[in-house]
């Protein structure tokens, strides 16, 4: 089970202003480890972000991100007391939601 | 870049020295080094810019989760862990360490009180967390996280070490002799590097510890997410690398010198605003 995300939500001015933080190895496939064995690949494989019920933001993401990423981005529409729902699912199949409101 | 243009032009230099013969080469002026303070400001810069998704927050849910909800096989939890401030409370306790626990009789540091009280209360193994004191990329150790977590209770709050006891006067005194002891095959001592003002390691400037503006620096900077590997690194890490680095014979996990070290250094950066915890690249 995956760690739970950090959601930061805030509105400036009519833009919400949302960041999150997400828990996860991020293995690129390319690593060995001290035995030198491959270290199988393990990221996040998409994204999904609801603000008030609405889907805005659907993304694909693949290994050349960095372990326990940070993603950041403006939502034109939003207004205070939304939900934000977030989503991320793993090349594994292991996936997480988590849900923030915008202040 | 610069370097390389400076490669160019010296290999510039040769080559016409060699076609003119005796010709003297052009006296070249070596690259211009930019100055320290530049270098300073742009890791400044980049720090500011990382400090506000710090991921050590997500070791911090998790040493939250760990100090809240884990109870220990006799029903015991991190509530009844003191440390310093009484029963529990953790606001505030991280910068008032290293501190005398008369519980226990001796000058403990955050990280050894943290660790333990997860004896104690939690049923953790001290030989278990030995085996892995400090955070690799396949892992994080529990007690990390909730030093982690202790830490960022005492974020934006003065550091005030005690130095009433005598324990704790001593143990000051301790690490400051340690912090100044020449030995080993380098013949280094910790002042060697950070003795004195402006000293520095490849680009990385260096905190003079003994002055209390300098030395918050080096405090503050952990625990610290380290983003080569994205794991949580703690004071005793970087106590214990430091040594390493000095070529020193590599202290016990915990060992009484390295709360001295850090009752030395704390106690020089008593009444600066605690930041952290921090972010390492």
């Amino acid at each position: 089970m995956a760690d739970p995300m950090k959601i930061r939500a805030q509105m400036k001015g009519d833009t919400a202003d949302i960041r999150v933080l997400m828990s996860h190895a991020m293995e690129t496939g390319q690593r060995k480890d001290n035995a030198g064995n491959t270290v199988p690949a393990h990221y996040i494989q998409s994204i999904t972000v609801d603000v008030g019920g609405k889907r805005v933001l659907q993304g694909q993401t693949g290994p050349a991100i960095s372990r326990n990423p940070v993603f950041g981005f403006k939502v034109k529409g939003a207004k205070a007391g939304d939900k934000v729902v977030i989503n991320w699912v793993d090349n594994k199949g292991d996936k997480r939601t988590d849900e923030a409101t915008i202040g | 870049m610069k370097q390389r243009l400076g490669m160019l032009i010296a290999a510039t230099a040769l080559a016409t020295a060699f076609a003119a013969h005796a010709q003297p080469a052009p006296k070249k002026a070596a690259p211009k080094a930019p100055a320290k303070s530049a270098i300073t400001a742009e890791f400044e810069k980049f720090r500011e810019v990382l400090e506000e998704d710090n991921p050590a927050e997500l070791f911090e849910a998790r040493g939250e989760e760990i100090w809240k909800t884990r109870k220990g096989p006799d029903g015991a939890s991190m509530a009844q862990c003191d440390l310093g401030l009484g029963p529990g409370v953790v606001k505030g306790a991280y910068v008032r360490m290293p501190r005398w626990f008369a519980d226990v009789g001796q000058v403990m540091d955050a990280e050894r009180r943290v660790v333990h009280c997860m004896v104690k209360y939690l049923g953790y193994k001290e030989e278990d967390i030995r085996k892995q004191p400090f955070s690799n990329e396949q892992r994080t150790p529990d007690h990390v996280s909730v030093v982690t977590y202790v830490a960022a209770q005492s974020r934006g709050m003065k550091i005030a070490a005690p130095q009433k006891h005598p324990k704790e006067i001593e143990t000051y005194q301790i690490g400051k002799e340690i912090f100044a002891y020449r030995a080993g095959p380098y013949d280094f001592s910790c002042a060697t590097c950070h003795g004195a003002d402006g000293m520095r390691i490849r680009t990385q400037d260096l905190p003079n510890l003994r002055k209390p503006d300098q030395a918050v620096r080096a405090y503050q900077g952990w625990p610290g997410y380290r983003m080569t590997g994205g794991f949580m690194l703690t004071q005793q890490w970087r106590m214990n690398d430091c040594f390493r680095q000095q070529r020193f014979p590599e202290p016990n996990y915990l060992s009484d010198s390295v709360t001295a070290l850090l009752a030395y250094m704390t106690v020089t950066a008593n009444g600066q605003v605690y930041k952290g915890p921090g972010i390492k690249r």
